[in-house]
């Protein structure tokens, strides 16, 4: 129970964080810290099976008649994913404490990190689909916490919560698309599906488990066109935003994808859709990138921009692709973890994020200044760094594929220059010139924030010098994880002379061309925002309008708090589906006889029946509530007469009860009600009249018939015979009440209870219109 | 509002309906009744005692707080399904002993009775605070209108 404990431990320590915090105070980002630093060892050891192409499974049953235990996995793919969560969570719950230090709910904050820490990792080790949705809602909400944590700020507000919206409305299509996926494979244990792929491709459901699921993957890893929900997440504090907003949460969808790609993926439609929208992803990404003059927000669509790759690669599927997505993976989440640190250090210390209001720097911040530039060297893909291989992979991958070859190379090509263009942006822009005075006076960072890009970006150096340390050990299980099938993996920075360097040169030029006219592009682009405003995001504006306008159109309708519209709508929506069933499976002329064939009545029971119309009646037509009530009193009291002549004492004793109490009731509300008047005219009264008349008219038809139909063999049969054996009873009504069923009787008082408190709460917090004056 | 015929009735019906009311909820499990009904006969017996004294005297007979009954009804009937883990069997399935002293007892006992008395109280309990808050104010009324003429 490995794994398990180490998912759990994690929540429970999010709960004990504030705590922690209190006690430790400002060595509390380092205690935290041992949380994922132990995850990354514990994983790293037991890692060793699954990098042997062992997957090391374990199963907790919960509801395993609903396919619901808690199994987690742990194979070449979450070991990458783990090891990239916990390592990165280190560094991250370090660089917090200096980055919030002395803010009064850092304690909350790190109990939300901790909390999406430990989803993150529940989710990538997940074998049960039910149990990943599950996790995949906990990172999303933890998000939304994380996005949201400058809660003043209405900005933060908002965008955390068109990131809950976005990635939520994704969740709530991926939880169809997974249940859709499980009772089509008949398994929910993704493990046990990687191995029907072709059944389950060659199902009907396919198209919609694909869309769904795809859909689910997209929102949550910002695919154009849900992308927009990731650059206003940068309101988050910036730990959050190298964390949860570059290098893992939002990398959960392409996880899926990964995750799901021997499942699902190699079909016509997977290839397409995912290619498609990963190459407009890329694309739309780096153009937005160069844009921006906040430095996070430049990120942030850079990000949006490699997540592209990364879907586009997934969709190419070839092993080359697989093998590229893999390092590109990597490589991105340790350059762009520490650039994003590095942007969080500039804004802690100069006070601005604008790359315009920053220069020269380098002088003053030498630690920073040099992990940025080599993180940005990274960003560029410039050898000998470690993403110089991942890019060089891309390009091949994109030469070696059998589809619309050109469109991906130009794509890859273009994204390679925006790439080029916005590192030279970030490692240029802040950090040479002349030093420009901006609103902190700015020196260096405590070791606590440099230390994360000091750890991160070297290593995409040396990974790039020695790509040894990780091909076997962490990589080939990865693609063999997603291949379905262990492949060879070499990776080395030279390549020869070939095309894919030829691109990556071209790349190079063109990026450091658009850096030179990057001043003219942002005087092109001003004035022209207004195109913006057409995107993606004004969708979500109108949509998010246009939702609320129907929620309150329809409440308006049917919750306008008049409780005779209430009883109305009930009683004709009941009419007239039940109503529709019954004449179409009976028929009209069946219904009308049915009646008339099993007439079957005594004499005394007519004469209650017409005794309760008649009570009914009066109590329609009384011109006061007393004699309304009396009339209502008699009907009761009749219908509990009747539940006597056909043996069920209980019941009518219970009638008889609920009818007196009600009588009382009504007496004492009558205090509190205005002067009796006839409201309603007489078009209403008909229309009441005629809705109460059909749904009288319903109910008995509808219970002739259900005595006559038996749709399964009734259940009366065990009771009486068991009542006395297995429930020490004879009263066989009691029996079930209390023993057979009764844990419907126990919601039963649960809900009559809270229903209690709830008129309880109504009569005390009315106004009183009658103080004693 | 206080009627000397109705308070000297009350005075006689009161304990013969509570002991009625528990009555119906120890016969239940074999002939008609349970805690249901017993539970509804109680409240009426309070109601009835309301209207023939007035609601504090009401609530000062029943000693504790219509939601103290939901609540210790509720939690009765939660816990009356605990035994059923122990013996490894479904929430809230029956358990039954026998108290037998030869000549004297011979009661059967489960925890389908404490069951059935969590529903009792709750029934109780719920009847009474939606009713003493209504005759409460039905109460104030009553005498501001004296208080006018």
């Amino acid at each position: 129970m490995m794994l398990t404990s180490l998912v759990l431990c994690g929540f429970v320590l999010a709960l004990a964080a504030p705590a922690i915090h209190r006690v430790a105070r400002g060595a509390a980002g380092y205690v935290l810290a041992l949380y994922p630093f132990v995850a990354a060892i514990v994983l790293a050891v037991a890692g060793q099976k699954a990098v042997a192409g062992q997957a090391m499974r374990e199963a907790l049953p919960w509801a395993s008649e609903l396919g619901l235990s808690l199994s987690f996995s742990l194979d070449g793919l979450s070991l990458l994913f783990g090891l990239m969560i916990s390592g990165i969570g280190v560094l991250v719950l370090i660089y917090a404490g200096g980055y919030l230090k002395g803010h009064p709910q850092l304690g909350r904050f790190y109990a939300y990190l901790l909390l999406f820490m430990a989803s993150m990792l529940g989710l990538v080790l997940a074998d049960n689909l039910l149990a990943l949705f599950v996790f995949w809602e906990g990172t999303s909400i933890s998000s939304y916490l994380l996005i949201g944590f400058n809660h003043r700020s209405e900005t933060a507000r908002k965008a955390a919560l068109q990131a809950l919206l976005v990635t939520g409305g994704g969740g709530l299509a991926l939880l169809g698309g997974l249940l859709l996926l499980g009772i089509v494979g008949g398994n929910w244990e993704m493990s046990a599906l990687a191995a029907q792929g072709d059944l389950i491709r060659a199902h009907a459901q396919y198209g919609p488990i694909l869309i769904l699921v795809l859909v689910g993957a997209f929102t949550k890893s910002a695919q154009f066109p849900f992308h927009f929900w990731l650059p206003n997440a940068m309101e988050a504090p910036t730990p959050v935003s190298a964390y949860l907003h570059s290098a893992t949460m939002v990398k959960a969808g392409i996880y899926l994808l990964a995750r799901l790609s021997p499942t699902l993926g190699g079909t016509e439609m997977w290839t397409s859709a995912l290619t498609l929208f990963g190459g407009a992803t890329m694309i739309v990404g780096g153009v937005l990138a160069l844009l921006q003059t906040d430095i996070k927000r430049l990120l942030a669509y850079s990000t949006i921009s490699a997540l592209g790759t990364l879907t586009l690669l997934l969709g190419i599927g070839t092993t080359a692709a697989i093998q590229a997505f893999a390092v590109f993976l990597l490589a991105h989440a340790l350059y762009k973890g520490a650039l994003f640190m590095v942007a969080g250090t500039l804004d802690h210390e100069t006070g601005t994020r604008d790359l315009e209001k920053m220069g020269g720097l380098r002088r003053v911040m030498p630690i920073t200044a040099a992990m940025a530039i080599l993180a940005a060297v990274s960003l560029a893909g410039v050898g000998p760094l470690f993403s110089f291989i991942g890019k060089e992979l891309l390009f091949e991958a994109v030469l070696e594929s059998e589809h619309s070859r050109t469109l991906l190379v130009g794509t890859a090509l273009l994204s390679g220059a925006f790439f080029v263009a916005a590192a030279t942006i970030v490692a240029v822009k802040p950090f040479f010139g002349a030093l420009q005075a901006t609103p902190k006076a700015a020196h260096e960072a405590p070791p606590s924030l440099w230390l994360g890009p000091v750890v991160l970006a070297p290593l995409g150096l040396i990974l790039g010098i020695s790509p040894g340390f990780v091909t076997k050990s962490l990589l080939s299980p990865a693609i063999a994880a997603i291949l379905g099938r262990a492949e060879p993996l070499k990776l080395s920075l030279w390549h020869g002379f070939n095309a894919a360097l030829a691109l990556s040169g071209a790349s190079l030029l063109l990026g450091l061309l658009a850096y030179a006219s990057w001043p003219a592009l942002r005087r092109a682009q001003r004035g022209r925002e207004v195109l913006l405003g057409f995107g993606p995001a004004r969708w979500y504006e109108v949509g998010l309008f246009a939702l609320n306008r129907v929620a309150s159109l329809q409440t308006r309708l049917l919750q306008n708090g008049y409780l005779r519209a209430y009883v109305m709508t009930i009683i004709v929506t009941t009419t007239a589906l039940a109503g529709y069933t019954l004449l179409t499976r009976e028929g009209l002329p069946a219904l009308l006889t049915r009646p008339l064939q099993e007439w079957d009545v005594r004499f005394y029971e007519a004469a209650l029946a017409a005794l309760i119309v008649l009570a009914a009646y009066a109590a329609v037509r009384a011109d006061s509530r007393l004699a309304a009530l009396a009339a209502l009193g008699v009907v009761g009291y009749c219908v509990s007469l009747i539940y006597l002549f056909f043996g069920a004492p209980d019941l009518a004793m219970t009638q008889v009860l609920v009818d007196t109490l009600t009588v009382i009731l009504f007496v004492l509300v009558f205090y509190h009600l205005p002067r009796f008047a006839s409201l309603s005219g007489k078009f209403a009264r008909v229309r009441d009249a005629a809705i109460a008349i059909c749904g009288g008219a319903l109910m008995t038809t509808l219970v002739l018939v259900t005595n006559t139909v038996t749709l399964t063999e009734p259940i009366s049969g065990y009771f009486l015979e068991n009542s006395l054996p297995k429930g020490y009873g004879r009263n066989i009504v009691n029996v079930i009440l209390v023993d057979f069923r009764a844990l419907d009787t126990l919601g039963e008082i649960t809900v009559l209870s809270l229903a209690g408190i709830g008129v309880f709460a109504l009569l005390k917090l009315r106004p009183h219109r009658e103080e004693k004056s | 509002m206080t009627s000397l015929i109705l308070g000297t009735a009350t005075r006689l019906l009161m304990p013969l309906l509570l002991l009625f009311s528990i009555f119906l909820l120890l016969r239940g499990h074999n002939e008609p009744g349970g805690g249901f009904a017993g539970g509804l006969v109680a409240a009426a017996a309070f109601v009835l005692y309301s209207i023939a004294s007035d609601v504090s005297t009401t609530r000062r007979a029943l000693r504790f707080e219509p939601q103290n009954f939901i609540g210790v009804g509720l939690l009765c009937a939660i816990l009356s399904g605990l035994p059923a883990l122990l013996l490894d069997k479904p929430y809230l399935s029956s358990w039954w002993g026998q108290i037998k002293v030869p000549g004297f007892i011979d009661i059967k006992l489960g925890t389908p009775f404490f069951f059935d008395l969590g529903v009792y109280l709750v029934v109780l309990g719920v009847t009474l605070k939606i009713l003493l808050p209504l005759e409460e104010q039905a109460e104030l009324q009553s005498e501001d209108a004296r208080d006018f003429s």
